[in-house]
Order: C-alpha cells, then sequence, then structure tokens
C-alpha cells in the first residue's frame, strides 16, 4: 500500500441517548478504494460527516497527509482536497447541468469556460454528460454523474460516496466502477460506503466494518466471502428466508393494460401496463427508482382511480374503487414513504393501526371508532413484528425509520390480505428485521395470498420473488421466473444504462 | 445561541400550559400599554377581567357575556374542523350574515302567523344560508381549484351589500317609517330565539355546548373526524387511508357555514332583533382567533369562547369607565393570539441555549 492519506484516530460522537461513534480508527491510503461496511444506525453517515466537516467529533483526531485535519465545515473540508457525493442528490430540476454545478462553487467561472470543463471532465472518466440538459430530464444515473463531475471538478484527493449504487441498473453500475478504478489508478483515494457486499468484492481494496459505532473488524474483501462480511456487519449468523414449496392458485390480481398519468410534475406516467399474479406466488418487480414505482403503487392501493377493468382482482374489475372498498375486497398495500403516506408523522401508533386496519379488523361500526380494539390491534403488531418502542401510545415520528417500516408491513400482513402490494419493504431496516420482513412475505404467499413485492434490493428480489419483471420508464416487462435469471439480463429489463452509452474509459 | 430543537413527540404539558402563558403575557404587555397610555395597569386589568364576572355590576355583565360568547363559539367550532384538515374558511363572517338573512326571512315571511313552526323553520333557514355560502369557495375549490381563504373572504363583502340591500329594500319593516332595517323579530313571539332574556339565555347559547359536544365525539369518536385530523396531519396518508379529499372539504365548508349561518340567525332573532345595515359586528373574523386560542380543540374552543367574550365586555367596560381608547384594546386583543402562536411553538420544539459549535 502507498503512503497514508488520511489516518482517523479513536473518533468518538455521541447524540443525546446514542452513541454513533465510539473510538473508530483506521487509515485511507492514497489512491486505495476503502469501504465502510456496516448496517443501517452503525454509524457510518455520521463518521462520513465527520470527515467532510458537517459533523464535530467529541474527541479524537485527523490527519491529513501528515497534518492534523478538523475541518470546520464542508468548504475547509473541499479546500483540503476531500469530496463527497451524497445519496440523495442536491440538484435543481428546473436548471440544466453546468447551472446546477455552477450553484455549487465558490467562484463559478464563465458558463462557457465551465460547460468545456465539463465536458473535458466527463470524457476523460467515461461519464458522458451534456451540460446544457435539463436536470428534471436526466435517469437517476445521470443525476449522479452531475454530482460525480461536480465533486471531480475540485480535483479531489479523497471522493466520499455514499450508497451511490442504490438508484443505478446494473449497466450503470459497471459504468460506475469503470470511472471509480480510473480515479483510483491515477491516486484518488475512494471512501466507499455501503452495505451490498458484492460490489463492494469487486471494487474495494480494503474494508472497514462498523456495528453499533464501533469498529468491529477490518478485511480485504476480495479473499473474503460475502456471507462472512455479512455476519461481521451483523454480529450474528443470518437467517436466510426460506422458502416452502408452494401451490400456486388461480390469478388474484391482474392488470389489463392499464395506463395512468403520474399525479406529480417529475413523476412517470404508467403506460399500459400488463400483469397477473396468482395465489400463493411472489411477484417482484425492480426498476430504479423514479420508472413508476410509486404510481404503480397507487394504482394498486386505489390512490389513482383508473378505467373499471384495467385493474382485477378475483376476476372483477375494481378499478374506479377507493381504497377502503379496495381493502375490504381483500387487497391491501404499504407504500414507500413511510412518514406521511403509509403513516401519519404525529399520530399515535394506535390511530395509525386505524388507518387502514378499520374495515378488515372491525375497528369501526357505523362509522364510530373502538378505540380499544385498536390499540389490541396496534399491540399485535407491535408484538408480533418485534417494533421498538414504549407502547401504541407513541408518534409515529418518534419511531425510528426501521421500526415504523416494521409496523407498517406488519399492519398489512396481520390482516390478512388475499393480494398484499408492498413498496420498498426493508428499505431502511437492519438485516435482521429485513430477513424477518421478506419471511413474513413469504409466510403470507404460503398461506395463499398473492404478494407483489416492488423493490430496488434486486438481491432482496432474487431471494423472495417467483417472477421478475422490471419498470422502466412506466412500462413492465414481461415477468419471467427468477431461477436461472442473470444479472445481465435482469439489467437489460430494466432498461440497460437508460439511454446512455458506455463510454470507453482509456 | 439560543437554537429551537424539534421534539419528538408533541409535548401534552406544553400544549395546556401555552394558552395559559399567553393570557399571563398578553396581561403584563397590555398592562404595560395601558400603563404607557397613562392608565393604572392593575385596575385596567382588573376592569376587563375580574369585575365583568365578579364585579358589583356582574349580574349585568353575566347575561352579557352568554350572548357575547355563544355565537363566538358556535362558529369557531365549525372552523375549526376545517382548519384542523387544513381547509381555511376565512368567511365566516358571510355565512353568519346570510345565515341571519334567510332565518329572518323566513320569519318575516310567516308575519304574523303564530305557530310552534315558525322558528324551527327560521333555524333551517340560518342553517341552510349559511352552508349554502359556504358551499361557493367549496365547490370552486373543488371544481377549479380556487383558493378557498380569498374566495370565502371576499364573499363577506358581496355578503355585506346584500345584507344593505335587503335592509333597505326586500326585508325592509314596512311600518318602519322609512328607517333601514326589518321588522323586530322580538316583538314577535314565534320567531324569537330568547329563552330568557334577563338571563342571557337563547337557543343559541344552547346550539352552541351541543355544537361543542357534537364536535368531540366527531373528532374523537367517528371516522369522518379522524379522516378530518388525518388530513390536516398528513394529506397523502389520508388519501391513502380512503379520504376522498373534495368530499372532505365540501364536508368542512358545509359543516362551517352552516353552524355560522345558524349562529347569525340566533343572533338575528334574539339579542340584534332586527336585520339592519350594520347587524354584523364581527364575530366571524374574531371567532378565527377564537378558535386557534381554543387550540382547535372543542373544549379549549369553550373556554376561549368565554375569554374572548371577557375581553370584549370587561374592554367595553374599561373604555367607558376609564376612557381607554378602543384602539388599546383591540391592541389588547391581538396581543392575545400574537402570544398565543409565538409561544404555541413550545408544543413542537424546546428551547435550548447552546454555544455555537466553532473549530
Amino acid at each position: 500500500m502507498s503512503e497514508t492519506l488520511l489516518s482517523i484516530r479513536g473518533l468518538t460522537k455521541a447524540y443525546p441517548g446514542v452513541v454513533a461513534n465510539s473510538d473508530v480508527s483506521f487509515d485511507i491510503g492514497a489512491g486505495e478504494v476503502h469501504a465502510l461496511l456496516g448496517e443501517n444506525g452503525a454509524g457510518k453517515s455520521t463518521l462520513v460527516k465527520m470527515i467532510y466537516g458537517l459533523v464535530k467529533p467529541d474527541s479524537g483526531s485527523m490527519t491529513l497527509r501528515g497534518a492534523p485535519y478538523a475541518p470546520a465545515e464542508p468548504r475547509a473540508a473541499r479546500a483540503d482536497g476531500i469530496a463527497m457525493v451524497f445519496q440523495h442528490f442536491s440538484l435543481f430540476d428546473a436548471l440544466n447541468v453546468a447551472e446546477n454545478i455552477a450553484l455549487g462553487m465558490e467562484n463559478p467561472p464563465p458558463m462557457r469556460d465551465l460547460a468545456r470543463r465539463i465536458r473535458e471532465v466527463s470524457e476523460t472518466y467515461g461519464l458522458p454528460l451534456d451540460p446544457f440538459r435539463t436536470v428534471g430530464d436526466l435517469s437517476a444515473g445521470e443525476r449522479q454523474r452531475v454530482e460525480i463531475i461536480r465533486c471531480l471538478l475540485q480535483d479531489p484527493k479523497l471522493l466520499i460516496m455514499d450508497e451511490p449504487t442504490s438508484v443505478l441498473t446494473p449497466q450503470e453500475v459497471e459504468i460506475l466502477f469503470k470511472t471509480l478504478t480510473k480515479l483510483s489508478a491515477e491516486g484518488t483515494a475512494i471512501l466507499y460506503i455501503s452495505h451490498k457486499l458484492e460490489e463492494i468484492r469487486t471494487l474495494c481494496d480494503h474494508a472497514t466494518v462498523l456495528r453499533l459505532g464501533k469498529v468491529v473488524g477490518e478485511c480485504v474483501p476480495r479473499e473474503s466471502t460475502a456471507r462472512e462480511m455479512a455476519e461481521l456487519m451483523v454480529g450474528t449468523t443470518l437467517q436466510t428466508p426460506t422458502r416452502a414449496g408452494r401451490e400456486l392458485g388461480p390469478v388474484a390480481l391482474a392488470l389489463r393494460g392499464l395506463s395512468a398519468a403520474s399525479p406529480s410534475q417529475f413523476g412517470t406516467s404508467l403506460k399500459n401496463v400488463h400483469l397477473e399474479v396468482k395465489q400463493g406466488e411472489v411477484l417482484g418487480i425492480g426498476g430504479v427508482a423514479g420508472n413508476g414505482q410509486d404510481e404503480l403503487l397507487a394504482v394498486l392501493s386505489g390512490e389513482i382511480p383508473t378505467d373499471e377493468g384495467a385493474v382485477e382482482l378475483k376476476g372483477a374489475g375494481i378499478g374506479r374503487l377507493g381504497p377502503t372498498e379496495r381493502r375490504r375486497l381483500g387487497l391491501l398495500t404499504a407504500p414507500e414513504e413511510r412518514l406521511g403516506h403509509a403513516a401519519a408523522p404525529d399520530m399515535s401508533l394506535t390511530e395509525n393501526a386505524m388507518l387502514t386496519g378499520s374495515v378488515r379488523e372491525g375497528l369501526e361500526r357505523r362509522g364510530f371508532l373502538k378505540w380499544a380494539a385498536a390499540q389490541d390491534f396496534a399491540e399485535k403488531i407491535i408484538k408480533a413484528f418485534d417494533v421498538r418502542t414504549p407502547g401504541p401510545d407513541n408518534a409515529a415520528r418518534s419511531l425510528s425509520g426501521g421500526n415504523l417500516q416494521k409496523f407498517v408491513i406488519g399492519r398489512e400482513v396481520l390482516q390478512r390480505p388475499d393480494v398484499l402490494v408492498v413498496n420498498q419493504p426493508t428499505w431502511g431496516v437492519d438485516a435482521s428485521a429485513a430477513a424477518a420482513i421478506r419471511q413474513a412475505l413469504l409466510d403470507l404467499a404460503a398461506s395463499g395470498a398473492a404478494v407483489i413485492c416492488i423493490s430496488q434490493d434486486l438481491d432482496e428480489l432474487m431471494e423472495i420473488a417467483d417472477r421478475f419483471a422490471a419498470l422502466n420508464e412506466g412500462r413492465l416487462s414481461e415477468p419471467r421466473p427468477t431461477t436461472g435469471l442473470t444479472v445481465d439480463e435482469i439489467g437489460l429489463m430494466m432498461g440497460g444504462a437508460h439511454g446512455m452509452e458506455v463510454a470507453a474509459v482509456g | 445561541m439560543i437554537v429551537l430543537e424539534k421534539r419528538p413527540q408533541p409535548s401534552r404539558a406544553w400544549s395546556l400550559a401555552t394558552p395559559v402563558l399567553a393570557v399571563v403575557a398578553t396581561m403584563v404587555f397590555g398592562g404595560l400599554l395601558f400603563a404607557l397610555l397613562g392608565k393604572n395597569p392593575v385596575e385596567a386589568i382588573r376592569t376587563i377581567f375580574w369585575d365583568p364576572l365578579f364585579g358589583e355590576f356582574a349580574f349585568y355583565y353575566r347575561p352579557q357575556l352568554l350572548v357575547k360568547g355563544a355565537p363566538l363559539v358556535l362558529i369557531a367550532i365549525g372552523l375549526s374542523l376545517g382548519f384542523k384538515a387544513g381547509i381555511w374558511n376565512i368567511g365566516a363572517e358571510g355565512q353568519y350574515i346570510m345565515g341571519a338573512i334567510c332565518g329572518a326571512a323566513v320569519g318575516l315571511a310567516f308575519y304574523p302567523l303564530d305557530a310552534w313552526y315558525v322558528f324551527p323553520l327560521m333555524v333551517l333557514g340560518g342553517a341552510l344560508g349559511g352552508w349554502a355560502w359556504a358551499m361557493i369557495p367549496g365547490i370552486l375549490k373543488v371544481r377549479f381549484g380556487t383558493n378557498e381563504i380569498l374566495v370565502s373572504l371576499m364573499l363577506v363583502y358581496v355578503a355585506e351589500q346584500l345584507l344593505a340591500s335587503m335592509s333597505l329594500g326586500l326585508l325592509k319593516n314596512p311600518e318602519g317609517f322609512g328607517f333601514p332595517g326589518s321588522r323586530n323579530l322580538n316583538d314577535y313571539p314565534s320567531a324569537s330565539s330568547w329563552i330568557s332574556q334577563d338571563l342571557g339565555m337563547h337557543w343559541g347559547v344552547l346550539a352552541a355546548f351541543i355544537a361543542v359536544i357534537f364536535a368531540y365525539v366527531l373528532l374523537n369518536r367517528h371516522m369522518a373526524g379522524f379522516h378530518i385530523r388525518l388530513t390536516g396531519d398528513a394529506p397523502r396518508a389520508a388519501r391513502f387511508a380512503g379520504v376522498h379529499p373534495g368530499r372532505l372539504i365540501l364536508f368542512c365548508l358545509g359543516i362551517s357555514g352552516a353552524l355560522a349561518g345558524l349562529a347569525g340567525l340566533f343572533e338575528v332573532a334574539g339579542p340584534a332583533g332586527q336585520i339592519t345595515i350594520d347587524f354584523n359586528t364581527g364575530y366571524g373574523f374574531t371567532a378565527i382567533i377564537v378558535a386557534f386560542l381554543g387550540r382547535l380543540h372543542p373544549v379549549g374552543i369553550l373556554l376561549a369562547g368565554g375569554l374572548m367574550a371577557l375581553t370584549y365586555i370587561g374592554g367595553e367596560a374599561a373604555q367607558s369607565q376609564m376612557a381607554l381608547p378602543a384602539a388599546a384594546i383591540q391592541v389588547f386583543q391581538g396581543m392575545l393570539l400574537f402570544f398565543l402562536l409565538a409561544l404555541d411553538l413550545l408544543t413542537n420544539y424546546r428551547l435550548r441555549l447552546k454555544t455555537r459549535e466553532v473549530a
């Protein structure tokens, strides 16, 4: 390994009630691709925020190229050659690429020079991008390129990337990896945050594993198996969900040539979607975020009404029915956005149990609410899905994301649906809870329900789905059995590299 | 540096304490204002808050409290349902006027018939008048997405013009020697809303109490109320739960319009007695303050309506006894709303003293 670029010694940061990082130490060499591995809540984000100057450590020290390094703010970190690509993009949809990049600069050069430099950098690193395209029209992969190029224009010595592949198709991941490899060969160090183990094995030279804020291990990913790393990350032996052999019943839910306009301006309209899912079957729907997943869920939940016959439940057209009638008929849904969509933030868990449970759990009679029954139902969810909360009187927003997700999924699963549609069921949930949620979905299917799982986590879909289809710009591909499906085929179903040519990397 | 920190959940203790704190702060700063005007602040505060309830002439003021408080509570209850769901009916004053016009028109149409059903029909007319006036912003919003704040507010001025036209034209007392204004309904027993004038009891007072109970049950025990609260907290979650936004808008505007119309009818058939050009005195606007002062909670609104009526009556007493300017009393009432809204922050946030993080 070459000389050390950044050295971290004993970094500690505590928030009220939780120690985010405790005595974290590791080194990053120049030109090294270093993975930071850990579950949600392991303290990865806090750690990189300290490196990037967004959070000040309580104790501990950092040295950059031998000199003490304590950035007071991101600007100071950038001046020292540290750049970061966040998981959530900070781009303005209505502006073009060059304008967005200029906004993030201290002294932006004239637009023409900037555009030329953007072209130069994008060609050098195989990230083709037109500086004058409007960001609102770009795919997620292209938006990420804007963020990366914004960083590269600063000529960084260390590039921090937070979960960069969660929004990319496999082909786009490949392009990204080529870029990162080239950067690293030129001497730029990369701190790569992820929980996707196969990626880390392909890309990274070295990995530091965090659990509950502490460094619990280091390894060379190429020489470890994914399972070893996962168990290091979780701290226990992982339970892989088990699939019992299932008998498939008749078609439970069908979409027949469904088209629906998106209610939001930058949303994706659904175009001529066909699908059938049988009783006892799990259908996985993959695709990069923003390709119509939210709209598909809204069409199934009844939030967007469609033509009567476009949505069929057990052979009957239900396209015009609202959410309550659909629940009565046995079609339940769990949206991706937990706070504000699946659950009301300021309401208690009891009230949130009432939110979707009123019809099927008999929590109302002639419009009058049975709060005692709702509380029992909430307690049942909390118990069955191991939701960590003091009790059902707590507001939904006081729960951590993962716990609220368990509550939301549990609320629908426990209502014994005939058809359950979930969007991103394990997003932001720790590995053991994610395994429990997947198992619950599989058990539900085993009991004869049809399950549609919309997810951006391909590993998850391969694990639980019988058939796989992908959403791409509002169109759904022909579903195919998951067994024997290769990553390349999945990538092509998801739209390949989204119209971006795979540029030659020099 | 003082920083605001969001609480994990709204503090129950603070949500109860802030109205009390707001009243105390209003007394302190109001007292300061009165002192600056050269009046004795303690005496002024006592005249406003204490004398009407327990002073020498309380027997005169107490019935006044019911008469002033009832329309405020009745209107505020209706408004609070919409406010909870993020539907802003600012035009209760107009609905109040229309309720009074329609209700009085029904009564005057029957004049001088003496029958038990005259008053109930007037009540119906009043409620329908207010409801219909509120349906205008409602339907415009649902159909064309207009802003209900603007439309309902503008309709207040339309209603005021109609009121003037009615008292000069259609509803003018034919035996009124040419003076503007309708017949006095107090002279027409079948159409009077008084139960006991000496006690300040009229049907509007009863209706206000019934509305409080109705709203409490609706919000806490009924699906419609649950949907209202849900819409206010998380509109997307409400849709997901099966709320039809358009229907909810019409429901909330309809209820608040009908209650405002009822308040107008009880007022015209009782304390006011007749339709005149200056019949409306701003109850519809003050009720907005009452609704927020009561934290949009039915029982809170009942208390807030009482408090507001008290500042009105006490304020008038202070004007006449201590020669305080009317503007000072209005500033005083404005302070109450200001402090309430400002201190409301403490329910969801806590203040923390913190040294700024500097590296």
